[in-house]
């Protein structure tokens, strides 16, 4: 039982970030980042010296892990923000299927850069390995890394909260998320709020990027294609462009996932993700505006 | 030397020409009202001035320098403060962080903080109803308090020059009295500079000051308020001639 809470709440968490990633972004652009996916698993290959081989030449992956975890950060960061200022800058004023367009074009640009460098075979990697160790608790053996993805993602989210509410950053983004036109007439640069998005969204990526290598202990140039796939439902069903939303819709879906893996007869289990979206359509029957509707969501810049 | 100078301003959206090169001067501490029926380009000329709509031809100057196409957040920071017809406050932010929100473009500066807050507080004394509800949600105070309350906000950025469209827009005339009384009463303490924009001229015959009269995006008249309330030019003007 224990067990079910805990696998819930670690998929949750993966979904949340990822939806929290494309919800930053969409807030302040009305852009869905399809290239997000691809920021995830860039993260990951940066640690890999280029080469076709199953068995990855660790580079940066030797550091320690107070310096490995800051550098995937920040190279989920930096793409991110590369993307926006040599892509996405120049759609600022297009409209959003022509934005979105754009972003799956990005992803694949950064998807075939790393099939070039890295060939398309999953490599295998040890990424943080004395987390992989079982701990137990209150009777459940889990491995520790569950547990610190959980934690450390409660953490994430509550200084992201924290950030976005106190700071002057946080408020105008979130100024600029509901009426961007307004914030720049107060004297909000649009440059500076936007790229300060990018950069907390790739920041995200990179730490789903560390779990997914931690967890499953490969490099595929696909990872973040799932996750992606489940956090753009949560940001839909949570409302498009609200935090929260994004949030509690990605929890929502880890838990319907993992509650649906243990409830449903083994026969149907493979059909689970079936059942999983059949209850998104349901939802989105009921609340087509999501959970959270985010407010007056007006004009882009 | 003029504060805000328009000169020969056209303003296109596709195949229409909303305004055809409008001119005017607006000297410091000088009150101007822009007034004009339904569809004149008042509004078009209002965000071509705040560079959200940047003009298809001529020029803008504030403060001796060319602001044509110039990003509105550059512009708000040179002190043109811009209060948009329909007012924008920011609904989902407390009260307080709408004003807050304009102090930003000062934060580079020594003693900004000091400095907002004594802003805040000049606010709260002139509206005081924001200062109850200050931790409220901007989103549910009345029209006549979401006025004052974008207001405020422009007052927050410190600016040289307000410009505000249609601030009597949906609400009761006893509002936009008051609305109207004490943005006359800090142009006087503040030495302000006023740009408003309203469809009725008669707001502009009462207070005073210069008046231009709109239509069709064209300026048709320039003057003295007073004088031109007196003038049957302007019924003329506005309703467009020989149409009755
Ligand atoms: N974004 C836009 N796209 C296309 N046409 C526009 C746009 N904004 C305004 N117009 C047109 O430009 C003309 C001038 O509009 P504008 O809003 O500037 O008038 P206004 O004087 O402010 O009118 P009102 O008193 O009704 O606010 C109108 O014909 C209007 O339809
Ligand atoms: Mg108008």
């Amino acid at each position: 039982m224990l067990q079910v809470l805990f696998d819930a709440l670690s998929l949750g968490s993966l979904y949340a970030l990822g939806a929290l990633g494309i919800a930053l972004i969409f807030g302040v652009m009305r852009l869905v980042n399809f290239a997000h996916g691809d920021v995830i698993a860039f993260s990951v290959f940066a640690l890999l010296w280029p080469s076709t081989d199953a068995v990855a030449i660790v580079f940066a992956g030797q550091m320690p892990w107070f310096l490995l975890i800051p550098f995937i950060l920040a190279v989920g960061a930096g793409l991110s923000v590369l993307s926006e200022i040599v892509v996405f800058r120049r759609f600022r004023h297009a409209s959003p299927a022509t934005m979105m367009i754009a972003s799956f074009a990005l992803g694949f640009v950064i998807r075939y850069f790393l099939l070039m460098l890295f060939s398309s075979r999953p490599k295998s990697i040890s990424l943080l390995p004395a987390l992989s160790q079982p701990v137990e608790i209150l009777g459940a053996r889990m491995p520790l890394l569950q547990l610190i993805t959980i934690l450390a993602t409660i953490v994430m989210l509550f200084a992201l909260s924290v950030f976005v509410r106190k700071t002057r950053f946080g408020l105008e983004m979130r100024a600029a998320a509901e009426n961007f036109t307004m914030a720049r007439m107060l004297g909000v640069r649009a440059n500076r709020v936007i790229m300060g998005a990018f950069a907390l969204s790739g920041a995200l990526a990179g730490a789903i990027s560390i779990i997914l290598g931690a967890q499953t202990g490969t490099a595929d140039i696909q990872m973040g294609g799932a996750v992606m796939l489940m956090a753009f439902i949560a940001t839909v069903i949570g409302g498009l462009g609200s935090l929260e939303g994004a949030v509690l819709a990605g929890f929502l879906l880890g838990a319907a996932s993992v509650v649906m893996q243990t409830v449903l007869p083994p026969e149907a289990r493979p059909f689970r993700d079936a059942f999983v979206y059949g209850a998104v359509i349901l939802v989105l029957l009921f609340r087509p505006q999501g959970l959270i509707s985010a407010r007056g969501t007006k004009e882009r810049v | 030397m003029s504060l805000l100078a328009v000169s020969d301003v056209t303003i296109r959206y596709g195949r229409l020409t909303a305004v055809r090169e409008v001119a005017f001067t607006l000297a410091e501490g000088e009150i101007l009202f822009i007034t004009g029926p339904n569809g004149a380009g008042k509004s078009s000329l209002m965000r071509a001035i705040a560079g959200v709509t940047p003009p298809a031809g001529g020029r803008i100057d504030f403060g001796g320098t060319e602001i044509t196409g110039r990003a509105p957040e550059e512009i708000a920071r040179m002190g043109l403060s811009m209060v948009p017809e329909g007012r924008d406050v920011f609904g989902s932010l407390s009260i307080e962080e709408n004003l807050m929100l304009g102090t930003g473009m000062h934060s580079r500066e020594r003693g900004w903080k000091a400095r907002a807050a004594s802003a805040l507080e000049e606010v709260y004394d002139t509206f005081p109803i924001l200062k109850e509800r200050r931790h409220g949600q901007a989103g549910l105070l009345s029209g006549g308090q979401q006025q004052m309350l974008v207001i405020g906000r422009a007052l927050m950025t410190n600016p040289r020059l307000i410009a505000i469209d249609e601030p009597s827009l949906g609400l009761a005339p006893n509002i936009t009295d008051q609305v109207y009384e004490r943005l006359i009463a800090l142009r006087a303490h503040r030495k302000l500079t006023l740009l408003i924009v309203e469809q009725s001229s008669t707001r502009a015959v009462m207070v005073g000051g210069r008046m231009i009269l709109m239509r069709g995006g064209q300026v048709l008249l320039d003057g003295d308020a007073g004088a031109m309330g007196q003038s049957e030019a302007l019924q003329a003007a506005y309703f467009g001639y020989g149409e009755h």
